[in-house]
């Protein structure tokens, strides 16, 4: 049985390897029987990417982009969980803030950075509200979910033992919406970064998106295909060696 | 350390929840007075407000007619108190120890009072395991390792052995009377069981069927300690069901 396991489990991620090599091997194809200007071949972008790496250009844009993606992610996260739970416990919040929040739900991300821009003018501070507002209503949604499902039966053994209300908030309450939060946190890590480049290509004078805007202007396809995937695997490591140990911690009591 | 209660509810009633102008009356007239460290049961048939007493003593059920005094005239809030429920309730991201220790006091943490309860419980071995790795009996160990270890001057008890296997439930009911031998505390016990009412208390209140008031408040007189197979308690047993036939139908003897 466990071998069986075991097998099937090595069969499984063969298939995965050979759908990315399958993936390039489709690309380069492409690239091959296409123009090499508007689809280059994948050696060629690395080759990009190499020489973006080693002028380091290509690092203080990353780390500026990461920087607004970190800033907008805590501020989305901390406003999301405060008015989650508020929304989640007391039903006149919910009844008030619900239409606010399907109506910043259904606002098109584009409309708010561009309002934030001009209310606020081409600064920081505009793009960094124009990126947490697009995600804070997806968090409230989240959270507030969690929030109507805590277990008060816990909360009781809490009320008898006259429990610190710190105590009882840190202990007693927050671990039930783990769960939620991390979800929250998983879809808006996703979310915000997408959001965030757009927000630089329209408004900043830096960061990955300012640069892509850039190569746009010059039609160099191979830069933003490294940029590209210079971005994505650092959102890759950030799923692997931030997201999933932060998950694994709230879960260790799951066995 | 231990406290006496003066409980008169007058009236305890919960609104029904289709109709709104119809309620029904939980308890009415019940008037008890339980003296310091007695070990006092409360026997009655299901539905008949046992658990609403007990919530109404604990504080979790505030609205009320009436009133329950502690020490004479004391508050809820100036007098320690534990519960346990019919489930454990532990917090299952939390391990045995902390359970324990999130209910302590500065004061009892520094006396290691946890460890020390929980291995006269036999838990020394599984201080590091959560919740969800134990059996039933053992969660209901820990639950109970908890309420004692806060040295409640009132312990309140709802039916906490409950679907345990006979076993079990024996070993469980040993440990609470050699607790309370050692530490002594006023306790109400709620059970349906009436061979364990007698194995443990002092004193057996009979409640009858909603709104509940006492109709029986019998005295238990056998010496401790007690052995469970101790014919007395048989003895005892067939005298109260044979003077109060329908005791367990909540029906008041005809006298």
């Amino acid at each position: 049985m466990i071998n069986n396991k075991l097998k099937s489990k090595k069969y499984l991620f063969l298939i995965k390897v050979l759908s990315f090599f399958a993936l390039f091997l489709f690309w380069e194809i492409v690239s091959l029987i296409s123009n090499q200007n508007t689809f280059p071949s994948i050696i060629n972008v690395l080759k990009t990417l190499l020489i973006e790496i080693s002028d380091g250009e290509l690092f203080f844009h990353l780390g500026m982009t990461l920087y607004r993606v970190f800033i907008s992610f805590i501020i989305a996260m901390l406003v999301g969980i405060f008015v989650g739970i508020l929304m989640g416990n007391y039903r006149r919040f919910d009844a008030f803030l619900d239409s606010w929040n399907i109506l910043f739900l259904n606002i098109p991300a584009l409309v708010l950075i561009i309002l934030s821009y001009i209310w606020f003018g081409l600064t920081e501070i505009a793009a960094i509200i124009a990126v947490s507002l697009n995600k804070i209503p997806n968090v409230i949604v989240t959270i507030r979910e969690g929030a109507k499902s805590i277990d008060r039966n816990l909360l009781q053994v809490a009320l008898i033992y006259k429990v610190s209300k710190t105590k009882k908030f840190f202990v007693f309450y927050l671990p039930q919406l783990y769960p939620y939060i991390i979800a929250a946190a998983r879809g808006g890590i996703a979310l915000i970064w997408k959001i965030v480049l757009v927000v630089e290509l329209l408004g900043r004078s830096n960061g990955v998106g300012f640069k892509i805007h850039e190569f746009f202007q010059f039609f160099d396809i191979k830069s933003i295909l490294a940029y590209t995937i210079a971005f994505v695997v650092v959102m890759i490591f950030l799923e692997l060696f931030f997201l999933k140990p932060l998950e694994n911690y709230a879960r260790k009591w799951r066995i | 350390m231990a406290t006496s209660i003066k409980i008169n509810v007058n009236s305890k009633i919960f609104p029904t929840k289709d109709k709104e102008d119809q309620t029904y009356a939980a308890i009415k007239a019940l008037n008890l007075n339980i003296s310091k460290g007695e070990f006092c049961s409360v026997i009655g048939p299901s539905g008949c407000g046992k658990t609403t007493l007990l919530n109404l003593i604990a504080g979790l059920d505030k609205d009320l007619k009436g009133e329950i005094l502690f020490d004479g005239g004391k508050k809820l809030d100036d007098i320690r108190i534990a519960y346990m429920f019919q489930n454990s309730r532990l917090l299952p991201w939390l391990n045995v120890l902390e359970n324990v220790e999130v209910v302590l006091s500065r004061d009892q943490k520094l006396k290691h009072r946890a460890k020390e309860i929980l291995s006269v419980m036999g838990l020394e071995k599984f201080l590091k395991f959560y919740p969800n790795q134990l059996s039933g009996g053992m969660q209901r160990r820990v639950a109970l390792a908890r309420s004692y270890s806060s040295q409640p001057e009132l312990f309140l008890l709802d039916e906490p052995f409950i679907s345990l296997d006979e076993k079990m439930a024996n070993k469980l009911r040993e440990m609470l009377i050699n607790l309370w031998t050692n530490e002594p505390t006023t306790i109400v016990f709620v059970t349906h069981d009436l061979r364990e009412a007698i194995y443990l208390s002092d004193r057996i209140i009979f409640l009858s069927k909603a709104p509940s008031k006492v109709i029986l408040d019998k005295k238990v007189n056998i010496r401790r300690p007690r052995k469970l197979e101790d014919k007395k308690i048989e003895t005892l047993r067939e005298e109260i069901l044979k003077t109060t036939k329908d005791i367990f139908d909540g029906e008041e003897k005809n006298a």
